[in-house]
Order: structure tokens, then C-alpha cells, then sequence
């Protein structure tokens, strides 16, 4: 339950951004989060209601799309989506699959007035 | 309105001060290992049973994140090993800030590894780099066979996985081979040893495949 930390993270690079633009107010922030990492939706969104209090983002509308995760196989060169209860191995050739998305915790962009 | 493109990872912060971390402990010829498990898997166990047989061949020191105490600096402390303890309070990992900061009073200079002992959590210590070489994982076998898959974002991050308290296995259903098979289906090219920090089991084939990585790593360095 680290999602107050990465709450925090997304409020500091939203008002570096918004600062920088001379914004006055942010509306919404748009953030791409992959399935493969150790963040869940619904308690993200509850820490970040609570971190953007008294921000300049206090009203804005935090939009998260999960991005599923994709694997690809090098030995050939198929790649697999939502294979997340399947492993990481080929199950065409039994090949090492290796993670091309779902690792994504980035900010896409930010809408300001 | 309008509509300004960011494309920033929300933890660039932490990559970067991983990779400062990193860069210094390369200069100083410091091979890091990050210990991770869920809460009474066994790090410390597994820190006290390894450094026990290489403390003549290499400098070593250890940093323990807890969320309270430093009952286990004192544990590390006891075996003459120098150790600092990052109390986190409420944090739920260690963060490559932390490391950093903690360099600042905890000196490296001539030392040769550094054991960096997380905190107890099967999920969040997985997305922080701290500027390691190796991550470790010590699994308890009694926590069940089905676990590689349910936190898989850990097992799939792991070089090592150490599987602990196998001496218990008389005395539960657990299925090990079973247990392997999982750990290789999430992460096909983790080392896997069956150890046990009671009897000694197993320790002797870790510790060897250790210090075989760390003494490869001196060699590259060189």
C-alpha cells in the first residue's frame, strides 16, 4: 500500500508542470498505469483525493487508464496479452517472454486553465 | 484550457537517485543486495546464517529497513557486522532516497558488500529500485505454493528466490516442486535454493553461487 507515496509523486510533477506554464488551475490529469506493477486503481484514487487537497489541483478530475500487460517471445516473436496468470513462458515454444507493457506509472499530460 | 503534454514517469525521481546510488557504489567497488519477503519470511535469518560463513573473505555491512525497532540492526550487530537501521514509520518500502541519505552517515569507503535488508512486504518494495546488483527474495515454503502467482510483480522482479524453512516441510501439505514450478512459470530465469536457516540446510549451495556473483562482479571491476 504504497499509493499515498506514488500520490504524492504525481501531485509534485502536476504542480512543477502547472508552474512552469503559469496555470492557475489544473482540471484534469491523465495517468497511464500498467497492470504489472504494485498499484491498485481504487487506492490511488482514494489517496489522491486526499493528497490534491490544497492544491492547484484540488478540483481536478484524475483520469487512470489501466494498461494491460503484454509480453513478447523472442525465440518466435508472437506476443501475448493479459497472460498474467499464464507466466512468462512461451506457450507456443516455451520461450522466455519478456514484459514490452503493464510496468507504465507515468503522467500523460494535464489540462489547465 | 489547454492541454499540456507531461510523458513523465511518476517515479523518475526514484530511477534517478537509483542510478546516482548505483554509479557510487560502482566507484566504490560495493556489490548491493536487496533482500525482500513478506513479514517473517526470514531476511534476517538468511542475513545472519550467510554473512556468518563469509565474514572472513569479505567487508561487509547492512542496512535494515523496519517499519518500528532495531531489533534486527542489533541481531547484525552481534555478528560484529556494522549495521544502520532506517526506521520508515508508516512507509511501506525502501526508497532509493532513503539509501542515499543513509550513505551520508553510513561510510563504504574499503567495504565490499552491502546486504540492504527491505521491508516485510510482498508488493510494494518490487517497484523501487535502490541502485542494487542483486535482488533477493527469501520466501517461506509454509506460505504455500500458490503465492509466485498471486504476487507475481515480486517473484517476476527477483534474481534469487530462497526458498526458506524447508526443514518445515515434513510438517506441512506443501507441495515444493510444485512451489518451483510457480516460481519458473513467473519468472523463468530466477536461481532457486532450498534453504534452511535451522538446520542449515542448503546455505552452503547459496552461499557458494554468492560469492561466485560477487567475486565476478570484483573481476569486471577491476
Amino acid at each position: 500500500m504504497h499509493e499515498v507515496g506514488i500520490a504524492q509523486s504525481i501531485l509534485e510533477i502536476v504542480e512543477k508542470e502547472a508552474a512552469k506554464n503559469n496555470a492557475t488551475v489544473v482540471k484534469k490529469v491523465k495517468l497511464i498505469v500498467g497492470e504489472f506493477t504494485g498499484i491498485v486503481k481504487e487506492a490511488l484514487e482514494f489517496a489522491l483525493e486526499i493528497v490534491k487537497k490544497n492544491t492547484i489541483a484540488e478540483n481536478a478530475e484524475f483520469e487512470i487508464e489501466i494498461v494491460k500487460l503484454k509480453t513478447h517471445c523472442k525465440h518466435c516473436n508472437r506476443e501475448f496479452t493479459n497472460n498474467k496468470q499464464a507466466g512468462f513462458l512461451c506457450p507456443e515454444c516455451n520461450g522466455i517472454l519478456s514484459i514490452v507493457a503493464g510496468k507504465e506509472l507515468n503522467i500523460e499530460y494535464i489540462d489547465v486553465d | 484550457m489547454h492541454i499540456i503534454d507531461v510523458n513523465s514517469q511518476i517515479l523518475k525521481e526514484n530511477s534517478r537517485i537509483a542510478e546516482e546510488n548505483r554509479k557510487l557504489f560502482d566507484e566504490k567497488g560495493l556489490y548491493v543486495v536487496n533482500i525482500m519477503s513478506a513479514p517473517g519470511a526470514g531476511k534476517t535469518s538468511v542475513l545472519e546464517a550467510t554473512i556468518k560463513k563469509i565474514k572472513d573473505d569479505y567487508k561487509i555491512s547492512v542496512i535494515e529497513g523496519d517499519l518500528q525497532t532495531s531489533i534486527d540492526a542489533d541481531r547484525i550487530g552481534a555478528l560484529n557486522i556494522s549495521s544502520y537501521q532506517i526506521v520508515t514509520g508508516t512507509v511501506c518500502h525502501l526508497d532509493a532516497r532513503m539509501i542515499h541519505n543513509a550513505l551520508h552517515e553510513f561510510q563504504q569507503d574499503g567495504n565490499d558488500i552491502l546486504f540492504i535488508e527491505n521491508v516485510g512486504n510482498l508488493v510494494c518494495p518490487a517497484d523501487f529500485e535502490l541502485g542494487e546488483k542483486l535482488k533477493v527474495m527469501v520466501f517461506s515454503i509454509v506460505e504455500g505454493a500458490e503465492k509466485p502467482k498471486k504476487y507475481p510483480v515480486m517473484f517476476h522482479a527477483v534474481d534469487v528466490v530462497l526458498l526458506n524453512k524447508i526443514d518445515l516441510a515434513p510438517y506441512s501439505d506443501i507441495d515444493i516442486e510444485l512451489l518451483k514450478k510457480n516460481v519458473l512459470e513467473i519468472n523463468p530465469t530466477a536461481t532457486i535454493f532450498p534453504v534452511s536457516c535451522s538446520t542449515g540446510e542448503g546455505i552452503e549451495e547459496w552461499v557458494n553461487w554468492f560469492k561466485k556473483k560477487v567475486n565476478e562482479d570484483k573481476n569486471r571491476n577491476k
